[in-house]
């Protein structure tokens, strides 16, 4: 038990949402972060959708990596990524089916995922399993922490709500307040991940 | 004069390492140097020559340039609220004049206040100078925005453009991007309704302090710009009147872009005292004429060539913001270019593209981005031509 949570595991678990964040320093996965953050919604579930595949295909790959032939060992994490990926959509559809309308393609996408790929490749392929198990949510919560700061930032400023619940007052619409269109266009979401970067630059200066 | 100087001399040293009022060093060094040429000089050994116009000099005269153009604003401004109301023949000029004073003062001291504010904390917090950028930006930021913009849309714009176009590229003369543009870009964005939305925007219907008059009902309040009717569905043509009262100014549009013969004053003492580029001023109107019309010529637009230049944010933007020293290209050359693409580019998105009906703001943007571009091809091809040279 005592080596299940030692000192490495938690920094393998921790690193990734701080120090080596997929978005914020390796600036990975943008591309989904532009497109499904408009609203808070869809951000969170796009969040939690990528840590689960990630965590398990970790595991999968993991496990498999000493029967994997080196040459064709692209085609097989794809092949666990794409089965991971259906299921995960599947799911949504069945559960969430207006989330799932709004993720669009998006969700399928989370096959072209960089973070999926590279941590994979640099980490599932030399570890064991349960620490790519942690590995694979850090790396997913990472991309799900800044998926969510920037959503909230833009559905608040946006749309006034968040959630869907309205949370601007109706007396400041009243005095003349108005939403920001342009928080609602992809462009912004590119802005505030700018934004996210350059303060955690500036807390992390030291780590330079 | 000498008693400023005097003045400024004696609290000088409250704001150096260890005085006082440290804090607010370079809020002294910025006027200081804002009402005196400084006296550094070159280091010695040195064969550099400082010249004693320097950027604050220069952005004088930007100011002095734009002053018939925000004067005859003012006067617009409440000529047109005068009209809204139905009493033309009662206002006086002086009285439409003050209107429009006391409408566009509060947005002046609002844009100077916040982007100021932010360049002073800017500049406090890395022990630098103060950039000048700011003053001609914080004056032209009204000029560009409809007179009913509300105050505190406007700060956050200013706020937006001064940190994300500005600051984070390295302040003044390091920008990619105009900031005055990308404020009204970062207003027309985030909200469209107040700044052309159903055509209510371009005339002030409260009477401020006595002076102008209560605009009744929103029938009234609305006037659309030229441009704005022209982008309507079935427009054949512009009666005569409306391109003569575009050369005096007296249509609605944006404070400070209405009048040609304003703006046409300000030109010359920019093209006089040398600190806008003639070639770039020339090229964009070239660009937008020749592009005016062919689009004329081949009947995708009713709109005369000559029109477009006297139209809208045209001539302001060729005059003003196309010839910002700092996101222009610099190579001679390349200011051909650049100028007559801003022209083609406004037309073009002016008759084109139905959501916008003035193109200019998108047009200088656009070829802000390629100023850099022009440059290199150019300063590559000098360097070809003189490496051939070389090698013969």
């Amino acid at each position: 038990m005592s080596k299940l949570f030692s000192s490495e595991n938690k920094e393998v678990f921790l690193n990734p949402l701080n120090k080596n964040n997929p978005i914020a320093v390796q600036v990975l996965g943008i591309c989904s972060a532009l497109a499904v953050t408009s609203q808070l919604e869809p951000a969170i579930v796009m969040g939690l959708s990528v840590t689960v595949i990630t965590a398990f295909s970790n595991v999968i790959i993991s496990l498999l990596r000493n029967t994997i032939p080196n040459r064709i060992r692209i085609i097989v994490q794809l092949v666990v990524v794409a089965a991971l990926v259906t299921i995960v959509s599947q799911v949504l559809k069945a559960y969430s089916y207006d989330v799932s309308v709004q993720l669009s393609v998006y969700v399928g996408l989370i096959i072209t995922n960089c973070i999926l790929m590279g941590r994979l490749e640099a980490f599932a392929m030399q570890n064991g399993p349960w620490e790519s198990f942690l590995d694979g949510v850090g790396n997913g919560l990472g991309y799900a922490l800044i998926l969510v700061i920037v959503g909230f930032v833009r559905e608040l400023l946006g749309f006034g709500t968040l959630l869907g619940y309205s949370v601007v007052p109706q007396w400041l619409y009243d005095h003349g307040y108005q939403n920001n269109g342009m928080m609602t266009m992809p462009a912004m979401s590119l802005i505030i991940v700018g934004c996210v970067i350059w303060a955690h630059r500036s807390i992390n200066k030291e780590e330079k | 004069m000498k008693a400023l100087r005097n003045y400024l001399d004696k609290i000088k040293p409250n704001f150096e390492e260890g005085g006082k009022l440290h804090a607010f060093q370079s809020l002294f060094d910025g006027l200081e140097t804002f009402a005196f040429v400084p006296r550094t000089t070159g280091r010695v050994g040195s064969v550099n020559i400082h010249d004693a116009i320097d950027s604050k000099r220069i952005i004088s005269f930007v100011i002095i340039a734009l002053l018939p153009a925000l004067l005859f604003g003012m006067y617009n401004i409440g000529y047109q609220n005068a009209l809204a109301a139905g009493k033309l023949s009662e206002a006086t000029v002086l009285g439409m004049w003050w209107f429009g004073f006391l409408a566009v003062l509060p947005k002046i001291v609002v844009s100077y206040a916040v982007g100021l504010g932010i360049e002073f904390t800017v500049a406090q917090w890395k022990h630098e100078e103060i950039q000048e950028g700011f003053l001609a930006t914080g004056i032209l930021i009204p000029m560009i925005v409809p007179v009913t913009t509300p105050l505190w849309m406007l700060a956050v714009a200013v706020a937006f453009s001064v940190i994300l176009a500005k600051e984070i590229f390295g302040g003044t003369g390091m920008n990619i991007f105009n900031p005055a543009l990308v404020t009204r870009a970062c207003l027309f964005f985030s909200y469209p309704s107040a700044m052309t939305g159903d055509n209510t925007v371009w005339v002030a219907g409260k009477s401020l302090l006595g002076a102008g008059y209560d605009v009744v009902g929103t029938d009234a309040l609305s006037a659309a710009t030229p441009l704005g009717q022209a982008a309507e569905a079935g427009f054949a043509g512009f009666d005569p009147s409306v391109i003569t009262n575009a050369i005096y100014g007296l249509i609605p549009g944006s404070v400070g872009e209405t009048s040609i013969i304003a703006i046409a004053l300000g030109a010359l003492l920019l093209l006089w005292t040398g600190v806008a580029s003639w070639k770039i001023m020339l090229s964009v109107f070239v660009g937008g004429a020749a592009t005016g019309w062919l689009m004329q010529a081949t009947g995708l637009s009713a709109i005369q060539w000559y029109e477009h230049l006297v139209l809208g944010g045209f001539a302001f933007g060729a005059v003003f913001m196309a010839t910002d020293p700092v996101t222009a290209s610099r190579t001679e050359g390349g200011k051909y270019i650049y100028g007559l693409l801003i022209g083609f580019m406004a037309v073009l998105v002016r008759v084109l593209n139905p959501g916008f009906p003035e193109g200019m703001m998108l047009a200088i943007l656009f070829m802000n981005l390629f100023a850099p571009l022009i440059d290199y091809c150019f300063v590559q091809r000098n360097i070809n031509m003189r490496a051939k040279r070389a090698i013969k």
